[in-house]
């Protein structure tokens, strides 16, 4: 797919070969990979659309109604959006029964769900890397506790653990539940980064680094984490993508994001029963959850593909 | 291996009873489970707080809740809920549901997820190769739920509507025809006449085969008959030895076409038995079918009684498949009489009250179970297609197999039996994995469907902060996960050479 070799330049003189960096490799396969480049686009858009249309904290946005301001109920509710000719109209995303328009909703309800993904990865991320590095790097008494309570997590389905602390955590805000979220779906995190450490750290580099006496606490992170580094933000990526979902899974049981915060997922299980007199509160909130997760997932392939061109030869 | 399954079991044992411990002091500490009453102001407000404090015993601190609750569950009692209700009742009632959901669609997911994953992976760079991975990409970031609710809304009430008068639009003909044969086109390998003609036919066929079931309205009151269920069996005893054996060799074909011929023929004598019968008298006829198609294979066999064997057996189970299903879709148009032309349902596990002979009793689950299953499905299938899809292209460029293929054996045999055998290794930890993945989702589809299965028990306890049930499902749940661990461990380790066991 993309070239992995050093590449020659068009230089008249013929083969000019150009040195670049492990950081300016991965950067040019991410950048030539179509379907990643496609899903950083649209998410960059949909987080552009959602942040700035409604406004977020102090900042107000360009759009003309408000999520919580209720209005005149116009034809039944129905969206305005038309692609053909294209246009707006005043409630492009259409109403709810009170007259709130929709797409301001959505558009908050994106913002939150974003947000309480990001914090998610992040905080998944951390806790992970730092469990499956200790475990690997130190091995022994330290590897097992760790490891076995890894194995206890796992055997807990990520729904069921996520509809509890949810449950704990929903009525505080949104920011209390990603952490709390995160603090739970770490351990397939701290399996593959174990797993890495355990191979890296026989290799002879570490055991340089260890003969002239450095520290644990330097071998680990300026030697093996960057090392690392591309499957933890693979994985970082792909949390981020599933946590949305999660999020939005638990928001619909009833356990997630509280009003009056607004979530994807929340709005899905509050517009429930209009499924039939108005479909389109259905809809969109759905086909925002698929967009995001879908380019997130893309991006975080191309990563993957960034960051071990060996896999190219097997998956595409 | 005796001494690595007990290890492997006490380990499984103490990880599951330590995530009792996590799930139990969570769950408690979940919410006030005094909540609801403390909102009431009737004059027996204390009354009541007090007889639920009691009941869940809400003075102990939980760690010693827990220890009790423990020493109940070794003695088999699973508690009472907030309301005094046996939790073991409840679940058993539960169970039932949940389990049928849950293992069907494993069972499914994992037949088609690995085939496509297999197909996908020989046709490496095809049409068919990039439609399954972005089909793949969008069935992972589909929010379940949300599929659920459009599949009861559209295809459930959609169906139905349509079923009153079953006639295939040209249109829809026109375009699932050009969808087949550009399948079938996207998987013949070859020059691009051959995949022209393979196209051609392709949609020919499938536009051929849904005019005459429109035509003949093939819907309102389905069947297979003899005649269907002979070529049909014929067709997949050719196929399943051309898959397992290879066309060339004599015996196993004879064997297969010897069981595909008996099975054809015994269902226009075996009428009688098939009218009303009950799971073990099928689970007998089953037995009975594997047992004489072991025979056909060792008599038929001759050289190749191994491969014989398999592929009589095999083609023998198609045919019982073929014979199960034609009674069950003749039970069809009654059934839907009686469900009021309705028969898709929406709602619940099953058709409450619902009395009839076992084919309409089968057919009321089945069409309950069908759309949470779909909607189940859908996503571990993505799952499966895409780990055996890179776990075959693994194995396929592996030295090994380019030394088979070296050697002068034919594709098939390279295939089948050098690379699907070590391709599937990987899958086996996934199994486990996925088990998980579909119980939360279990959860997810049960509410969605309004099912009176585990999920719903969960999902009440939590809310109203009761261990007892959502300790009920997570023991049956995560016990059933450590047992697929284990097996998928054990499997792993009987498959691979490589993994001693100690």
């Amino acid at each position: 797919m993309t070239l992995s070799a050093p590449v020659t330049s068009g230089d008249a003189q013929g083969m000019t070969i150009v040195a670049r960096t492990q950081g300016q490799l991965v950067r040019r396969r991410f950048f030539q990979h179509k379907a990643a480049m496609t899903g950083l686009v649209v998410l960059l858009a949909v987080v552009v659309l959602a942040f700035t249309s409604v406004g977020f904290g102090p900042f107000g946005g360009w759009w003309k109604h408000g999520w919580t301001t209720t209005g005149r109920v116009i034809d039944g509710g129905a969206p305005t959006l038309t692609l053909w000719p294209f246009s707006i109209g005043e409630h492009p995303f259409g109403q709810d029964n009170v007259g709130k328009d929709y797409f301001a909703l959505v558009m908050r309800g994106t913002q939150q769900s974003l947000l309480v993904a990001l914090l998610v990865g992040l905080v998944a991320t951390s806790v992970g890397t730092f469990v499956g590095a200790a475990a690997g790097y130190f091995r022994r008494r330290t590897e097992t506790a760790l490891m076995r309570l890894t194995d206890v997590m796992i055997t807990i389905p990520v729904l069921l653990i996520a509809a509890i602390v949810g449950r704990m955590a929903g009525g505080s805000g949104i920011l209390v539940l990603g952490l709390a979220l995160g603090l739970v779906i770490w351990p397939q995190l701290a399996r593959l980064v174990r797993g890495e450490v355990l191979s890296l750290r026989e290799r002879e580099f570490i055991e340089a680094a260890r003969a002239i006496g450095t520290r644990p606490r330097r071998i680990i992170f300026k030697h093996i984490l960057p090392n690392t580094l591309g499957i933890i933000i693979v994985s970082t990526t792909l949390t981020i993508a599933s946590a949305i979902l999660v999020e939005s899974a638990i928001s619909f049981l009833g356990f997630g994001v509280q009003p009056p915060d607004i979530s994807l997922g929340q709005l899905i299980s509050f517009y429930q029963g209009a499924m039939l007199t108005r479909p389109w509160l259905f809809w969109w909130p759905g086909i925002l959850i698929i967009t995001v997760a879908l380019s997130i997932n893309f991006i975080g392939d191309g990563l993957r593909d960034a960051f071990d061109p060996r896999q190219n030869r097997v998956r595409a | 291996m005796i001494a690595f399954i007990t290890r492997r079991l006490m380990i499984s044992v103490f990880v599951l009873l330590a995530a009792t411990i996590i799930m139990y002091v969570m769950t408690a500490l979940s919410g006030d489970p005094l909540a609801d009453l403390r909102q009431q102001t009737g004059p027996n407000r204390e009354d009541q707080m007090r007889v639920r404090s009691e009941r869940m015993n809400l003075d102990v601190p939980i760690p010693i809740r827990y220890l009790q609750w423990l020493g109940a569950l070794i003695t088999g009692d699973l508690g009472v809920n907030r309301d005094g209700q046996d939790v073991g009742v409840i679940l058993g009632n539960a169970l039932a549901a949940t389990l049928q959901l849950v293992v069907a669609a494993t069972v499914l997911a994992m037949l088609i997820g690995i085939t496509v994953g297999i197909l996908s992976a020989l046709r490496q760079y095809s049409g068919f190769d990039y439609s399954v991975t972005f089909a793949a990409f969008v069935a992972f970031s589909l929010p379940l739920f949300w599929l659920a609710v459009m599949l009861k809304q559209y295809v459930a009430i959609g169906f139905n509507t349509w079923l009153r008068d079953p006639v295939i639009d040209t249109t829809v003909i026109v375009v699932v025809a050009i969808a087949a044969g550009l399948l079938w086109g996207a998987l013949t390998a070859g020059s691009t006449q051959a995949r022209l003609i393979s196209f051609t036919l392709g949609a020919l066929v499938t536009a051929t085969f849904l005019s005459f079931l429109s035509s003949t309205r093939w819907f309102a009151d389905p069947g297979l008959g003899t005649v269907v269920i002979g070529l049909i069996a014929v067709a997949s005893a050719v196929g399943i030895c051309a898959l397992f054996a290879g066309l060339q060799y004599r015996g196993p074909l004879y064997a297969a076409l010897a069981a595909a011929g008996l099975g054809t023929a015994l269902h226009t004598v075996l009428g009688g038995v098939l009218t009303d019968p009950t799971w073990p008298q099928l689970l007998g006829l089953l037995v009975l079918t594997v047992g004489v198609c072991v025979a056909l294979g060792y008599g038929l066999g001759g050289l190749l009684r191994r491969q014989a064997i398999t592929t009589a057996i095999l083609t023998g189970l198609v045919t019982a498949g073929l014979i199960f299903l034609d009674a069950l879709l003749s039970a069809f148009q009654a059934y839907s009489q009686r469900m009021r032309g309705r028969p898709i349902a929406t709602i619940g596990s099953n058709t409450p009250n619902f009395r009839g002979d076992f084919w309409q009793l089968t057919l009321d689950s089945a069409t309950h179970i069908m759309l949470p299953t779909m909607a189940l499905i859908l996503i571990s299938m993505a799952t499966y297609s895409r780990y055996s899809r890179a776990s075959m292209l693994e194995v396929m460029n592996q030295d090994y197999v380019r030394t088979a293929r070296a050697k002068g054996l034919p594709e098939r045999t390279v295939i089948v039996k050098h690379a699907f055998r070590n391709g599937m290794i990987p899958i086996t930890t996934l199994m486990a994995f996925d088990f998980a993945g579909v119980i939360g989702g279990a959860v997810v589809t049960e509410s969605v469907f309004g099912w009176k299965g585990m999920g719903q028990m969960f999902r009440d306890g939590l809310e109203m902060v009761d261990p007892a049930p959502v300790m009920a499902f997570f023991v049956v749940t995560g016990g059933a996960i450590v047992v697929f661990n284990m097996i998928a461990d054990i499997i792993y380790a009987y498959l691979d050479p490589r993994i001693r066991l100690s």
